[in-house]
């Protein structure tokens, strides 16, 4: 056992248990909460994989941005202690099912099929550095870079006309 | 280092809790979160086939990725709070006509 592999096996249990919390916590406070210590065990991830700056993007805009309008958004509609009625009582069971079919198919393809891959080069001293990025960004990148400029755009302005309350004549 | 397929495997059991998460509550802000986490979990496997083939467009990829679900959780949560304002309630359940 390396240093590398016992920091891989802690840092993905606690990866798969923030997940889990987030799945059965019963308050959506605490699973957006969850969701945050996730997000941080993956930008770790990140970092060991040689991508500072998705980690850092990682960290400010899921951790930061979305998070907070997440919980923002719980705390304004205050939902958070209705009960939540189960309606159909075999739903659990066969969304459980489901899953179990789906981690079993994933795993096998990972372990025993095709996707057995090679074991990850010791990369150049500066690959995946923000310079890199911000190269190949703003060169071969350039057009989709200028769209999800515009897609932002449109995106916030969706998002006040959805939610300003009607005025008078409109 | 540790092999690629820990890191895909990390990635397939996230995806796996995110898509148990849309499939069991019935939250729609917390079904909102497990779609973010199985968008994480594809982001976590494009940075791991990035460093093994060692070509940078996979992290251009998972920036865009990020960006484009800002801007659907931005629309989303609009959505969400339009309809508690009209239904007073966010039980998903109870989302089932188009006009409210």
């Amino acid at each position: 056992m390396t240093v590398n592999l016992i920091l891989f096996l802690v840092l993905a249990a606690a990866c798969i248990a923030t997940a889990l919390g987030m799945l059965v916590s019963r308050s959506a406070i605490y699973s957006a909460l969850f969701l945050v210590l996730n997000f941080g065990t993956v930008a770790i991830f990140y970092i060991i994989l040689n991508a500072p700056f998705i980690a850092m993007s990682q960290i400010t805009v899921y951790a930061g941005a979305i998070m907070v309008l997440f919980i923002f958004v719980i705390m304004l509609l205050g939902t958070d202690v209705l009960p939540q009625p189960q309606a159909l009582p075999w739903q659990r069971p066969a969304a459980i099912v489901l899953a179990a079919l789906l981690i079993v198919e994933a795993g096998y393809l990972v372990f025993f099929g095709s996707a057995t891959g090679p074991t990850i080069p010791q990369a150049v001293e500066s690959f995946g550095s923000p310079q890199d990025i911000g190269g190949a960004l703003f060169n071969q990148y350039l057009l989709p870079f200028e769209v999800t400029s515009v897609l932002l755009l449109i995106a916030m302005v969706g998002a006040i006309i959805l939610t300003q309350k009607d005025k008078g004549g409109r | 280092m540790v092999p690629i397929n820990f890191y895909i495997g990390l990635s397939a059991i996230l995806f796996t809790i995110g898509a148990l998460g849309v499939l069991v509550r019935r939250n729609p802000l917390v079904i909102f979160m497990s779609v973010e986490l199985m968008l994480n979990a594809s982001n976590l496997a494009l940075v791991a086939f990035t460093r093994v083939h060692n070509v940078l467009d996979g992290q251009i990829f998972v920036f865009f990725v990020m960006t484009v679900a800002a801007a659907e959780v931005a629309v989303g949560l609009a959505l969400i709070v339009t309809i508690f304002r009209t239904k007073h309630s966010i039980n998903i359940d109870e989302m089932n006509n188009l006009k409210g």
